[in-house]
């Protein structure tokens, strides 16, 4: 397939996802926002690591170029992991706080 | 020996660098030794060259570049010749004899002003002799301000009293607005001839414009209008001797006053050529000689007589220099100067005795308490009055005999002038020493001659002024006697082939010596007979007598016309324009912070998805503007 469709897709994708972020109030659904923007670039970096991988197999079957891209998708995927298990805390706590997980309510730093 | 000029001002100097930082520490005798022992040291300096220039004509010396930039060099140089090197002769010498009587006559100051008196008598006499060594019209501009500044710290030296810091602002500011007019000339000179060294001007001279000339002198003059006070700015002068006496005797007697002169006779090729400003000069000159004399008449204080005839004998001397007679002015200052420092430490010997009375209505009688001072102050008031064969009567006369030659009526105008010179002199003496002791009982139990330090620069001022004319015996009384005549004719050379020299006839001379002596002395048998037995009358002055008591009321005049109209100026300037434009400005940017950033502080709401859509919104500008053709990297790349 034509690298262009990766590269609507994982805008689109992108695209999605910052409007959620800047929409909606429900912190989850801010969330899952992030995730899918995070997501996109995943696709895109492993569209292009196949890309390019696969010119360099045409003079050279054992080449690795492009290949360290996917490595960057791996650790990528490591921190969101780490991040939702922050977050999702920090959801909870604020839920316990406020009996509601709508951001606008976060609007001071205090109290 | 031009190896050994940069001395004559070194030593004074460093008396003033010692006494001035060390002042704390150093004790009064001491002090006095440094100081004078400097000025002695200058002394003997200038005697040797004034042998060397008397022998073998003027020498420079030139030390490094003053000032250089374009085609414009100004470099630190000294140039002395026969008008620099009787200069210094007059400084250092009198300034000698001053520092010895000061030594006595301020010994009642604690060590630590003791020592700031000295440091800026040293210092005045360090400036003064840049003014007249300097080989270009910058040096001598450096000195010339100098001795302005040691002016005002000295007439300012009693500053606790408020009074005496007036006077001394007083003095700065006219003498500033004189300067001014010295500046430009200087400038103007630098824009016509690119130099301003006097050997190069005075070479290039013809290639000034007539109008040229006419500006420049015109320009100097008002320099010397300041610092030589004539009308209209000799105000500062009488106001002056609100320093130690020492002090008016030195600076605003015998040296700093005759600055003016001095510039003028050693720019005098430049004033040949400009007939209008010398016109000018003798006018002003005999103005001023004849005003301040009038004012002179009716003064109480004993300094300020001096100090009003001080501003009167200046005002012959520009007369003198207006009326082409160079020589006799220089020869007027040098008389000048002796007389008037020996009738100044002559007054401060009286001071002295009187325990700071100056009023002469309380005093009288001196005579017998002070024989020293008596006899000393009376050899000075002949000579100035010019009886013959005084010192005064020489210089004197040959000014008036130029003032004849050029026009019959300045002639009479100065006569008449030193008419009134003789009689308050006369008077002054009459006053002082004559007569019965008219002071407090307790004044008279104190009365007591003055030490030595104080009595023998009197005697040695008292024997110059005695025989000190006879270095330039007129032609009348026997051919080629006029000594220094000859002596200063390189420096007027220039100008003396550009004028035709009209000599009175011999008879015409000797009538003028004649009736102009016999009414000189007629006038002071006069004064001594009408003040030798006077007797304070309490009545108030009426009339014409009033008018010159209250010095023509000038000073009030300047109140109204200048101080006045200044003051409510910068009232104005202070109450309106700083309170509501320049404070207003001030506020404006302050208010102008404050309210912007109340209004930029709402963007921060703490909002998360505020910030975020801001972040957005800015990336994709970036972003756009990144595509389009990186103007914005472009633009920074242009910028670093």
């Amino acid at each position: 397939m034509p690298i262009q469709y990766y590269i609507y897709l994982a805008l689109t994708l992108f695209t999605i996802g910052i409007i959620g972020v800047l929409t909606r109030r429900n912190a989850i659904i801010i969330f899952m926002c992030i995730e899918l923007m995070l997501n996109a670039v995943n696709l895109l970096l492993v569209a292009f690591s196949k890309m390019h991988n696969g010119i360099a197999l045409v003079t050279n079957k054992d080449s690795m170029v492009g290949i360290d891209a996917q490595l960057f998708v791996f650790f990528i995927m490591v921190v969101a992991a780490a991040e939702v298990s922050v977050g999702l805390a920090i959801i909870v706590m604020m839920y316990r706080n406020t009996h509601s997980i709508d951001v606008n309510f976060l609007n001071r730093l205090k109290n | 020996m031009s190896k050994i000029i940069y001395l004559v001002p070194l030593f004074p100097l460093i008396g003033f660098l010692i006494n001035g930082l060390g002042r704390k520490f150093l004790s009064k005798p001491l002090i006095s030794i440094i100081a004078s022992g400097a000025i002695l040291a200058s002394f003997i300096v200038s005697v040797l060259l004034f042998i060397n220039v008397k022998n073998t004509g003027s020498i420079s010396a030139a030390y490094f570049d003053f000032i250089n930039f374009a085609n414009v060099v100004i470099p630190f140089a000294f140039q002395i010749d026969q008008l620099s090197s009787l200069f210094l002769l007059i400084i250092t010498g009198i300034g000698f004899l001053i520092h010895l009587y000061s030594s006595a006559y301020m010994h009642e100051e604690t060590s630590h002003h003791y020592a700031r008196y000295f440091a800026y008598l040293n210092l005045f006499v360090f400036s003064m002799l840049l003014l007249v060594m300097g080989a270009n019209y910058v040096i001598m501009f450096i000195g010339w301000e100098g001795v302005g500044l040691c002016s005002y710290l000295l007439i300012g030296y009693w500053f606790k009293n408020i009074n005496y810091t007036y006077a001394a602002k007083k003095a700065f500011v006219m003498n500033r607005i004189g300067d001014l007019g010295f500046l430009l000339a200087v400038f103007w000179l630098i824009n016509k001839l690119g130099t301003v060294a006097y050997v190069d001007v005075f070479a290039n001279v013809s290639k000034l414009s007539q109008a040229d000339i006419t500006i420049i002198t015109t320009l100097l003059f008002i320099g010397a209008m300041g610092k030589s006070a004539q009308i209209p700015l000799y105000t500062w002068l009488p106001d002056a001797m609100a320093g130690p006496t020492p002090v008016s005797a030195l600076i605003h007697a015998a040296t700093m006053v005759t600055a003016g002169i001095y510039m003028i006779a050693r720019s005098n090729i430049l004033y040949t050529m400009a007939p209008q400003t010398q016109a000018f000069i003798a006018v002003i000159g005999l103005a001023t000689a004849l005003f301040a004399a009038s004012i002179a008449l009716k003064q109480d204080d004993i300094k300020k007589v001096l100090a009003y005839s001080t501003v009167s004998q200046l005002g012959y001397m520009f007369l003198g220099l207006g009326v082409g007679a160079y020589t006799g002015a220089v020869f007027h200052v040098m008389t000048h100067a002796f007389f008037k420092a020996l009738l100044f430490l002559g007054a401060g010997s009286v001071i002295h005795a009187m325990h700071h009375e100056q009023d002469i209505r309380k005093m009288g009688g001196l005579k017998k308490y002070l024989p020293i001072t008596h006899i000393t102050f009376l050899l000075g008031c002949l000579a100035i009055a010019g009886v013959p064969p005084f010192s005064g009567f020489f210089s004197k006369d040959e000014i008036l005999t130029a003032a004849y030659a050029k026009n019959p009526l300045l002639y009479y105008f100065g006569m008449a002038g030193a008419l009134m010179t003789s009689f308050y002199m006369f008077r002054l003496y009459a006053l002082t020493f004559l007569g019965k002791f008219r002071g407090t009982h307790e004044q008279e139990h104190h009365l007591h001659e003055s030490p030595l330090a104080m009595t023998i620069p009197l005697l040695v001022l008292a024997a110059l002024s005695v025989v000190g004319g006879f270095i330039g015996v007129p032609e009348v009384f026997k051919a080629d006697s006029h000594w220094l005549e000859h002596f200063l004719s390189p420096i007027f050379a220039q100008s003396a082939a550009l004028t035709e020299s009209h000599h009175l006839s011999h008879s015409t001379e000797y009538t003028m010596i004649g009736t102009s002596t016999a009414l000189i002395l007629v006038t002071i048998i006069f004064a001594w007979k009408k003040f030798s037995n006077y007797v304070p009358n309490e009545g108030e002055n009426e009339g014409f007598n009033k008018l010159l008591a209250n010095k023509w009321y000038v000073d009030e005049l300047y109140n109204s016309i200048i101080v006045k109209p200044i003051e409510l100026f910068s009232g104005l300037l202070k109450n309106v324009i700083e309170k509501n434009v320049i404070d207003g400005a001030v506020n404006g940017v302050g208010k102008l912070v404050v309210a912007s950033s109340r209004q930029l502080r709402l963007i921060q709401n703490g909002q998360v998805g505020s910030y975020i859509l801001i972040m957005v919104v800015f990336i994709i500008v970036f972003l756009f503007a990144w595509i389009n053709d990186l103007t914005i990297v472009r633009f920074f790349n242009k910028l670093f």
